[in-house]
């Protein structure tokens, strides 16, 4: 009960409420806020009511100290989805920082990812935006870290799962939940028995916060709490940037593939031994 | 099979390069007068992972990609990267998310783009599907896309199937609806109104492409890596189309407002 009364749940907060709550008091300054009412051109036309934000927020601040910039990302509008809008927002902001970063200012980003990728009313505009979100933040990453945190509850699919791949650092909860493929998509393409979308202890067995973790396609698994995110986002931006970059081990991974045995179905001690070893 | 007939038809007489997976076709060739590496994802019907056996982009796929592309950044020469897509999609199933197939496929866009910022001319080619996930890591990390004009070659985030699924609607109403929305669209045409694609060629066999069109196509690529070469290392002529304003009008207001 006493941890209950001393926790305060990040999960619950909305997108504006998280960048304020990782950023130093008093430092939060919103980009395009949704006064601007900067919404989706192509929603209405779909019969979709367009928000005032487009479900983004950009927020430049501090944390201990260090230029920010954060994109978040409402989980609770369109299922986190991707449109022009949204993506050109966060595309934009790590574009400004990387190029923040060649004029002698050391910006780095954090993205706050709740979503299940490319917005479908916006098809081919989503996926462009993705694309120039991949090529910002490899840009980005040359010069400062740029941290995902993968909260919960909607989790990280789609393109933005790859987005996330290229992350300097990422930061998962119990809640999160981080893959390519919504399980909806993969029932529909490959099956009940390959993938029953239903099934949640199953999904998250697979694809859960804690199992990322221990597969070492995470850096950080931490509870829903506030502080604790901050205090751990913090150390992640002060490490600097990683010696080994995830997304750059393709020696590896391809090893660790071709040791294992692809003809059973998998289950998740076998992902954890495969990829982590005696340290899983 | 696009891909592979145009992967063999433009990589004839270059070396086959080796240690990657069955799925990949890897070559180093000439283009004009310069060397490139030719890259395409094609059929493997004996893939280890079977959910990956028609051409998806899938775990061996994405890190398979992002070494083949890193041993060119590795050789520091600047060499031109040819990606030769036809994707159907990313690999769907239990082993490819168990396994962060996100991962694979984030360690071959990873590659591109890094490519790309080292000043190598990154060029894709469209011969027939660009889908999704598959496209983002291979091909879409490009300072050029060039596409084929045909009713085979496609950009879209999801197929038709599973995006009615998705967005509670008819694939009657789904096709309704991008027929009037650009972006929601499946024909070239339309893709191509967004601004994305640096050209696009008509040729006359897709499927077996002739010497004429083999020639045009060459041709094409030849002046798009000269273009980048002149030009900047980032995606910006992708924006200024005005089915894409929003695009450039956010990015705008940013920079006024940063």
């Amino acid at each position: 009960m006493t941890d209950l009364l001393n926790k305060h749940s990040f999960v619950e907060l909305g997108a504006r409420q998280r960048a304020k709550a990782l950023l130093d008091e008093g430092s939060f300054r919103e980009l395009i806020d949704p006064f601007q009412r900067v919404m989706s051109p192509w929603l209405s036309r779909q019969g979709v009511v367009p928000q005032a934000d487009d479900g983004v927020v950009i927020a430049k601040g501090a944390i201990a100290g260090l230029p920010v910039v954060i994109a978040a990302i409402e989980g609770n509008f369109q299922g986190g989805s991707l449109g022009e809008v949204g993506g050109a927002k966060i595309a934009g902001a790590l574009e400004l920082a990387a190029e923040d970063n060649r004029n002698g200012i050391p910006t780095c980003a954090v993205l706050l990812l709740e979503t299940g990728g490319v917005r479908l009313q916006e098809a081919n505009l989503g996926l462009a935006a993705i694309a120039d979100i991949h090529a910002a933040i490899v840009d980005l990453r040359q010069y400062q870290p740029v941290i995902g945190v993968v909260a919960g509850s909607v989790g990280c699919f789609g393109g933005m799962s790859i987005a996330a791949g290229l992350c300097s650092y990422l930061l998962v909860t119990r809640e999160a939940r981080l893959g390519l493929n919504g399980p909806q998509v993969i029932e529909q393409e490959a099956g009940l028995e390959e993938y029953d979308s239903r099934d949640r202890p199953f999904i998250w067995s697979l694809t859960g916060g804690e199992q990322r973790f221990a597969s070492g396609l995470a850096d950080r698994y931490v509870a829903d709490d506030v502080a604790q995110i901050q205090q751990q986002v913090t150390e992640l931006l002060q490490q600097g940037l990683p010696t080994i970059q995830r997304s750059r081990q393709a020696e590896h991974y391809l090893q660790r593939l071709a040791v294992l045995d692809a003809e059973p179905q998998i289950d998740p001690a076998t992902v954890r031994d495969l990829y982590q070893g005696e340290r899983s | 099979m696009r891909g592979l007939q145009w992967f063999n038809a433009l990589s004839a007489g270059a070396t086959p390069v080796s240690g990657l997976p069955n799925s990949l076709k890897v070559a180093d060739g000439v283009l004009g007068d310069q060397p490139v590496r030719f890259i395409a994802v094609v059929t493997d019907p004996h893939n280890r992972f079977p959910r990956a056996r028609n051409g998806e982009v899938g775990l061996l796929e994405g890190w398979g990609l992002a070494k083949a592309v890193d041993e060119v950044i590795e050789a520091g020469d600047k060499r031109p990267l040819i990606a030769i897509v036809d994707v159907p999609s990313q690999a769907y199933g239990r082993r490819e998310e168990a396994l962060g197939i996100h991962q694979a496929l984030a360690a071959a866009a990873d590659s591109y783009a890094r490519a790309r910022l080292a000043g190598h001319p990154v060029i894709a080619l469209l011969v027939g599907k660009a889908m999704s996930g598959a496209f983002l890591a291979h091909g879409y990390q490009a300072n050029r896309l060039i596409a084929l004009r045909d009713p085979g070659v496609m950009v879209h985030a999801m197929g038709k199937a599973s995006a009615a699924r998705v967005t509670l609607r008819s694939i009657e109403e789904l096709e309704a609806l991008a027929a009037s929305v650009p972006p929601m669209a499946y024909d070239i045409d339309s893709f191509a109104s967004l601004g994305l694609l640096w050209e696009t060629l008509t040729v006359s066999q897709i499927e077996q492409p002739t010497t004429d069109d083999l020639a045009r196509v060459s041709d094409c690529l030849v002046q798009a890596i000269k273009d980048v070469q002149a030009g900047g290392v980032d995606l910006s002529g992708r924006l200024g189309a005005a089915n894409r304003a929003a695009s450039a009008h956010v990015r705008q207001l940013l920079r006024e407002q940063w």
